[in-house]
């Protein structure tokens, strides 16, 4: 049986149609950033060279992307349309007459569907993990750095343990099968997700011990929301329904928290000792301060230039690295249309076809690349104050 | 000097033995256990009888005697069957009839169950395999890398600086499961000039045709990163007081460059591309599986994809080393060629 074709230019048309509410919500919020730019910050100044423009429009491609994804992908990512076995890029599905824009996989299933789909996966897990390992690396590297002696000794021995190891090595380690039956990523989970919690409680009860009215409402905030998460993640026990984590979902991201968590305690420890020498942190030690008072609210927000950067260019390696996991295959169901586990799939039948290929490729490659456009970006900005 | 290294050599040992604990503790896992005895029994076999397999090979005894054993502290018991004949360790590696000694420490790097020999049969051969690979990567990577980050770096601000530093970040951007779908692509499949497959170096050796593309996939996520440091390097050396007197004395702008400010920029970079060991390790796995080139990261996968106990411990070990040697290294080096530094 033949399937219809249509040609190049059209595929093209076609894609940028699809994509139309990225388009329309790219233009208003670029449209609002050039007009308010001078009262924006640091924001508005990213406006200022291409390579910053590049690099929002990038991101923000790839959010947007990710939001209307159920409205831009034409196929279920998962359906398979067994005609469509291999198609072309360019085919025409008979039975509802809409095109496969990238042709389909050896499956049968749309490659653009997948791709946008795959941006959610993505999306979602790569910025969350960059912030508890940011939250992790913080709550430890700021005693060690501040203190300095036997706390920072014993804990720039536990992050360069888990640095010497090859990530692909801990990966092959703390993602498999099997230790889903053992408590292993629940007690790492357990602990990781403590963090925030605690930095959060820590952060407000420094500043605000004397004003218990307000204290309290914080507190009891933190406490809820968090706990809330808290429960929901680690013990898939969230009273109303709404936040759930399937099992091999918070394997791996617990293993991506605890793979990326000592490289920002290396940086955040390399600033905290930066910093400390300065007069407003002498100054804030002679007022009698409270150590944590200092490191959180003295030193933390002086740290904030370089701490921008590293999240960018980290939420670029930590998609690089859900990437290895997926092209191992380790973790994410075989059928899940992220990217790394597209590219393994078509990277082993590339003599044979070529298209399912490249998508997958060109996403995570471009997603990558306007973080690190935006990295660079702002450390410009930020060297420029 | 000497008392640095030793301190550092103390850290770095006592670093090995805590990640080997770690290690053995994750592959000795029960699930893992399981899969390692239906692995050499059979799919079927029934819960008794991969419990006593367990037994009799010494998987039930206590953890760290266990891990004595394969340190070499704590003699091994030989393997005994039904009729009390001394069996060869998995049916394959030979054992003497009494307890001995067999660990690390002895040398002895255990039997690899996936391969049906010895781990150091299987293992040296992988890494020198690995070592031709990693020798090709560094020598293109290498000099590529510091030619990009000097010319971007001499004059800052230009257009050349510019456009490099934009190539230099989308090479950062790019890993090699990409980079590698991406030049398959374009140079097996549509130009056809390399092979797309680097299995036959494995057999018939090393060929321009079938190692160009591993190669060239490894090198490139490394160059810009050593790229954009020796360029950050660069730039500030030209700043200094020493290279406008070289200037204003009428010494040509080359000259300069290569007379004064070569020396210094190549300081911090040589660090960076020590620490860049740990990385293409975790390249070398990706290129060698997607290329199919049998070296230590192929087998380190298979070793780890069949849990492997033995060789898996073995390539964790290796890798360990490479990496604490290459920050050892890197820490000298570094003191070395900057005399301002001064080790304490």
């Amino acid at each position: 049986m033949g399937v219809e074709y249509v040609g190049g230019f059209q595929v093209l048309l076609g894609v940028v149609a699809r994509f139309w509410p990225v388009w329309l919500a790219l233009a208003i919020v670029l449209g609002l950033s050039f007009a308010f730019k001078p009262k924006l910050g640091l924001y508005g100044h990213l406006f200022d060279t291409g390579v910053g423009i590049a690099g929002v429009t990038i991101c923000l491609f790839w959010m947007f992307t990710a939001i209307f994804a159920q409205t831009i992908s034409p196929f279920n990512p998962l359906a398979q349309i067994f005609v469509m076995k291999d198609a072309l890029p360019g085919a025409i599905e008979p039975s509802t007459g809409k095109v496969f824009l990238f042709g389909g996989d050896r499956l049968a299933r749309d490659i653009f569907s997948r791709m946008v789909y795959g941006s959610q996966i993505v999306l979602i897990i790569a910025p969350a993990a960059t912030l508890f390992a940011l939250m992790v690396g913080t709550t430890l590297g700021l005693p060690a750095g501040y203190y300095g002696g036997r706390i920072d000794t014993v804990l720039s021995f536990l992050a360069n343990l888990v640095l010497a190891f090859p990530v692909i090595l801990l990966f092959y380690l703390l993602v498999t099968p099997g230790i889903m039956d053992t408590p292993i990523p629940y007690a790492m989970a357990g602990v990781f997700f403590l963090f925030p919690i605690i930095f959060f409680c820590t952060l407000f009860y420094t500043r605000y011990k004397h004003r218990t009215g307000l204290l309290a409402i914080q507190i009891g905030l933190t406490l809820l929301i968090g706990g809330w998460i808290y429960f929901g993640l680690v013990f898939n026990a969230d009273p109303l329904g709404i936040i759930s984590i399937r099992p091999n979902e918070l394997n791996i991201f617990v293993a991506v928290v605890f793979a990326s968590s000592p490289g920002v305690f290396r940086i955040v420890r390399g600033l905290v000792m930066d910093i400390k020498t300065r007069d407003y942190v002498a100054a804030a030690q002679t007022r009698g301060e409270n150590p944590w008072y200092i490191m959180l609210w003295e030193v933390l927000p002086n740290a904030r230039g370089p701490l921008i950067v590293d999240v960018c260019l980290r939420i670029g390696y930590t998609t690089i690295l859900l990437g290895t996991l997926g092209y191992f295959g380790l973790g994410l169901a075989p059928e899940s249309p992220d990217w790394g586990t597209a590219i393994k799939e078509s990277s082993r039948l590339l003599r044979a076809f070529v298209h399912p290929a490249l998508p997958p490729v060109i996403a995570l490659m471009s997603f990558v690349l306007g973080l690190n456009l935006l990295a660079d970006a702002l450390r410009e900005q930020s060297l420029k104050d | 000097m000497i008392g640095f290294i030793g301190r550092r050599l103390g850290t770095m040992v006592l670093t090995m033995l805590c990640l080997t604990l770690v290690v053995f503790f994750m592959v000795n896992l029960e699930p893992n256990l399981r899969k390692l005895a239906i692995s050499q029994l059979d799919m079927r076999s029934s819960d008794e009888h991969i419990e006593s397999w367990l037994v009799r090979n010494g998987y039930r005894d206590n953890f760290f005697i266990r891990y004595g054993r394969w340190l070499g502290v704590v003699p091994i018991e030989p393997v005994v069957d039904e009729s009390g004949r001394v069996q060869a360790r998995f049916g394959v590696c030979p054992q003497p009839a009494e307890p001995y000694y067999g660990g690390i420490l002895q040398g002895n790097f255990g039997c690899s169950t996936k391969f049906n020999t010895t781990v150091a049969n299987k293992l040296f051969p992988a890494l020198g395999a690995t070592g031709i690979l990693m020798f090709w990567v560094m020598a293109v990577m290498v000099p590529v890398a510091l030619l990009i980050g000097v010319l971007a770096g001499m004059r800052e601000g230009t257009r050349t600086d510019r456009g490099l530093s934009v190539a230099s970040i989308t090479t950062t951007a790019t890993p090699e499961y990409v980079s590698g779908v991406i030049f398959t692509v374009i140079f097996a499949s549509w130009l056809g000039i390399f092979n797309g497959s680097a299995a036959s170096a494995t057999r018939e050796g090393v060929t321009f045709y079938n190692f160009t593309l591993p190669v060239m996939t490894m090198a490139i996520y490394g160059i810009g990163y050593i790229a954009r440091m020796t360029r950050a390097s660069m730039v500030e050396v030209m700043t200094q007081q020493y290279i406008r007197t070289a200037r204003l004395k009428g010494l040509a702008f080359n000259a300069v460059v290569i007379k004064h400010a070569l020396r210094n920029a190549l300081i911090a970079p040589f660090t960076v591309i020590m620490l860049q060991f740990p990385w293409l390790l975790t390249g070398v796995v990706i290129v060698e599986v997607m290329f199919r080139y049998q070296g230590f990261g192929y087998t380190l996968v298979e070793a780890a994809g069949n849990n492997d106990i033995d060789l898996l411990l073995a390539c964790s070990l290796v890798s360990v080393f490479v990496v604490l040697t290459t920050q050892l290294i890197s820490d000298v080096g570094y003191a070395y060629l900057n005399p301002r530094i001064r080790v304490s």
